[in-house]
């Protein structure tokens, strides 16, 4: 169970954040194709920063708090999901905010049916 | 390079990213600072399990020392920069697509589905 812990924390992530598309429709699972084209430059540069950390010893991963399966690098696979479920989120945060609020984003609003 | 220099040099980095190259401003708009209050209040929780449970433990040698929530205050140097990238990328992305082409100007014919 204790292996779990990282990749639990994962899931609660996707679970909290649920309703936000699914009760209150922001629609950002709808555009998913978008949403892997933003979340490229982010995933590129942190799964790079990390890979430096770990050769430089700035920071490990417990053995006994993750799954262990550790890809090049030694990065765990947790922490490859970790740089897409937080992005993922964090999209669903400010859309959930722009929707409620009808605040500018820079951008004009996505419509029912447009997602691409 | 330190972890405290990266995560400087990565806002620094960010900054420039949502203000020159991309110009989608999102640090100068609310609804960025609004939904970032509440991704960090929910990055200080994840962190502090990630921390505190030792799934993840630092280098004493390459952090300031502060810590916020087990985790050293880089950490929030780190989200800020995640978070920022992301959402500038959404946000440009977005304009993209969902900013009518000009009709008879639209050197991509296949009809906009955005209308």
């Amino acid at each position: 169970m204790q292996q779990l812990t990282y990749l639990g924390l994962l899931a609660g992530c996707l679970v909290v954040t649920a309703p936000l598309e699914l009760v209150l429709r922001v629609r950002v699972y709808a555009r998913w194709r978008r949403l892997l084209v933003a979340v490229v430059p982010e995933f590129v540069i942190f799964v790079c920063w990390v890979l430096y950390a770990i050769d430089q010893g700035h920071w490990s991963y417990s053995g006994t708090r993750t799954l262990g399966i550790r890809l090049p690098g030694g990065i765990p696979v947790e922490e490859i999901l970790f740089f897409l479920v937080v992005p993922l989120c964090s999209v669903l945060a400010l859309e959930a905010v722009r929707k409620v609020t009808g605040w500018n984003a820079g951008y004009p609003a996505d419509q029912a049916g447009s997602g691409r | 390079m330190s972890y405290s220099a990266l995560a400087v040099l990565a806002v620094v980095g960010v900054l420039v990213v949502d203000l020159v190259v991309y110009r989608t401003r999102m640090v100068t708009r609310r609804v960025f600072w609004v939904a970032y209050a509440i991704i960090v209040t929910f990055q200080l929780l994840m962190n502090g399990v990630l921390t505190g449970l030792d799934v993840v433990v630092y280098d004493p040698g390459t952090i300031w020392g502060p810590r916020i929530a087990y985790a050293p205050v880089e950490d929030l140097l780190f989200g800020f920069a995640m978070v920022t990238l992301t959402l500038a990328s959404w946000a440009a992305v977005n304009r993209r697509a969902n900013t009518p082409r000009r009709r008879g100007f639209d050197t991509d014919t296949r009809r906009s589905s955005t209308r």
